[in-house]
């Protein structure tokens, strides 16, 4: 109990010192925990990505679209259960600020085969037959106020001209990290306008999403189909829905991996940084240790004193850096919600959190707890002044 | 009580330290022994090693060669950690500059030797009481060293030294930083506790007052022990 006491009220000695210490530890712990969401909410946006889907798109590039004929073909092919066009619409509702990402896609393949879209029966049988039927996120719906019924208008880019469609169904996630502010609407409408208004740019798949019957034999599912297409006008190109993501990322990922390098450069300085202070600190009570040690304390009582006090210093500041860190992603969620669909800091993220704080006390008070344990007591008292 | 019986006794003690490659002697061969009640002063010139003689007899340095016998132990032979139980149990320690821990409050202070010890909260507390009365700063014990003055520092530290009722205290210059009346009452206070309480004291300094009160004074010069 007595030690307790005394590594408390030595923490709190040099009132600025230790204060600036907690505030440094807490950002950086801080810094951390947002820098580890960011990373973790993007891998698990790509881990979360269906391990039963492939994507294929044409093997020029993905600016290139698939003919529609190409449909039946894919669902031939043994392996397959399901396949949907699906075009990137790319359409701006009122401001451009109001970005989410919108596709058409046709109904039945994307009530098939999105399963973590979850709907009830009436919405999914809305969207089912409402040509102008549209099914929105929840999120998305809640940012802009939609309720089922109502009329949205998007204003396209790729396909010019002012698009009505109704909201048949609003979808919640069957997971966290399911993306809520997605807009999906009937490929048919989108079709048959093109029919009318561009004609050699209808019937056109931007992609083929393809349900496959065991996720284990995707691969080779996935080299089927792009066999049965070669050598002619279009060529697939067909892939993971994952891999399909990585690829669209690959730049991002450099990115996630120079963050996650960041969040752990930012440790490093605040361990350093606290390293400094806890052995200026004890640099400063060698003659009181050395007192100690001459009343009858023993080397691991001074060890303790010293290394517990750094441990309790940097915990302190990793607790208000974790207390900051919820209402910080609150605000990262609200204010930027465009970007980050979900910034929802996970369990092991402050567990990952309270560990680095208490590694910092615990390397930055080695050195220093190895000077005040071994100190020579006579050596020690001479430094008295 | 015995006292003729000698409590400390030294043969042949030598230190040498190191600075660099060099070896620089500081005691040769020094022998004598005293006796139980006893107060004695250590004088002689700065750097002539009182202080590094007064950290052999209590515990706190390692002799090159010679044997200090102290209470029938001899302590040379003893490793770090049993040197520290003995020191806890036996010498009760005085500094120059006090060496109470500025966030423990009186109290606390003179309270540190006993948490080493298997007393009772409550006996501590006993224990504590009865050391500061001694030193007359019973009503001071909430305070924290800095709020003391330098005499009242070093009563408690003195408290500090008896509390755990050693037989021996070692007192490196404890007047060498007090006003003249302040160094007067502990040194009083010194002489209590040889009279009143059987303590033996050795004690280091340069101060002739300070000696006077000793029973006996011995000169350390140059490594060497003279009498006078
Ligand atoms: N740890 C050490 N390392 C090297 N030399 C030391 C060490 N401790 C003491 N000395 C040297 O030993 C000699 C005796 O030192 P000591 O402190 O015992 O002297 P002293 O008689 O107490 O002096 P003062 O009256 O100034 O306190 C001095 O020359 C000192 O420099
Ligand atoms: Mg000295």
């Amino acid at each position: 109990m007595f030690m307790l006491k005394y590594i408390l009220r030595n923490a709190f000695r040099h009132k600025l010192r230790a204060l600036l210490t907690v505030t440094g530890v807490a950002i950086a712990i801080l810094a951390f925990g947002l820098l580890r969401t960011l990373v973790g909410l993007w891998y698990l946006g790509v881990e979360s990505s269906s391990s039963t889907r492939l994507v294929a798109r044409n093997a020029i590039s993905l600016v290139f679209s698939l003919p529609i004929s190409y449909k039946e073909r894919i669902r031939q092919i043994p392996g397959v259960t399901k396949a949907g066009a699906m075009n990137w619409f790319g359409g701006i509702y009122i401001s451009e600020k109001n970005f989410f990402p919108n596709f058409a896609i046709e109904p039945q393949a994307f009530l098939d085969l999105y399963p973590e879209f979850l709907l009830s029966p009436e919405e999914q049988k809305g969207f089912l037959l409402d040509r102008q039927g549209a099914v929105v996120g929840q999120k998305l719906a809640n940012t802009h106020g939609w309720k089922l019924g109502d009329r949205v208008i998007l204003k396209g880019t790729i396909f010019p001209g002012q698009w009505e469609f109704v909201i048949r169904g609003i979808y919640r996630g069957a997971q966290r990290s399911t993306d809520e502010t997605q807009f999906f609407f009937n490929w048919d409408y989108l079709n048959e306008s093109l029919r009318r208004t561009i004609p050699r740019r209808a019937d056109q798949a931007g992609i083929y999403i393809v349900g496959v019957a065991n996720p284990e034999k995707a691969a080779e599912v996935a080299q089927a189909i792009d066999a049965s297409f070669k050598n002619s006008l279009a060529e697939t190109m067909t892939e993971t829905e994952k891999a399909f993501q990585l690829s669209f990322v690959a730049m991002t990922e450099a990115i996630m991996i120079a963050i996650k390098i960041v969040s752990y450069v930012v440790i490093v300085i605040i361990m350093v940084v606290a390293a400094n202070t806890m052995a200026m600190t004890a640099r400063e009570r060698i003659s009181e240790y050395a007192t100690l040690k001459t009343l009858g304390f023993q080397w691991h009582h001074i060890a303790a004193a010293v290394f517990g006090e750094s441990l309790f210093i940097a915990i302190l500041g990793g607790i208000a850096g974790i207390f900051g860190t919820f209402p910080a992603a609150l605000f990262i969620e609200k204010e930027l919600s465009q970007f980050f669909p979900t910034f929802q800091v996970t369990t092991t993220t402050t567990v990952l959190q309270l560990s680095a704080a208490i590694l910092v006390g615990a390397t930055a008070s080695i050195f220093p707890t190895w000077r005040a344990a071994t100190i020579r007591i006579a050596v020690g008292l001479r430094r008295i002044g | 009580m015995a006292a003729n019986s000698d409590i400390v006794t030294i043969r042949n003690v030598t230190k040498s330290y190191r600075r660099g490659s060099q070896i620089v002697p500081v005691l040769e061969d020094i022998s004598f022994s005293i006796q139980s009640g006893e107060f004695l002063a250590l004088m002689g010139p700065s750097g002539s090693g009182k202080s590094t003689l007064l950290n052999l007899i209590a515990g706190i340095d390692k002799v090159d060669s010679g044997s200090i016998i102290i209470g029938g132990c001899e302590i040379t032979t003893l490793s770090e950690t049993e040197l520290a139980r003995w020191r806890a149990v036996n010498v009760g320690f005085v500094f120059q500059f006090y060496n109470l821990i500025p966030v423990l409050t009186a109290y606390e202070n003179v309270e540190l030797p006993l948490l080493l010890t298997r007393l009772s909260r409550r006996e501590r507390r006993e224990h504590v009481e009865a050391a500061l009365e001694i030193v007359n700063l019973a009503d001071r014990m909430d305070h924290r060293p800095s709020q003391l003055s330098g005499g009242q520092q070093q009563r408690v530290a003195i408290a500090r030294a008896i509390v755990t009722d050693p037989a021996i205290l070692v007192a490196d210059e404890p007047t060498g930083d007090l006003d003249r009346v302040s160094a007067g009452e502990i040194l009083s206070l010194m002489d209590h506790l040889v009279q009143d309480f059987d303590k033996t004291i050795i004690m280091v300094t340069h101060d002739p007052r300070a000696a006077e009160k000793a029973h006996i004074i011995r000169h350390l010069e140059k490594g060497l022990l003279t009498d006078r």
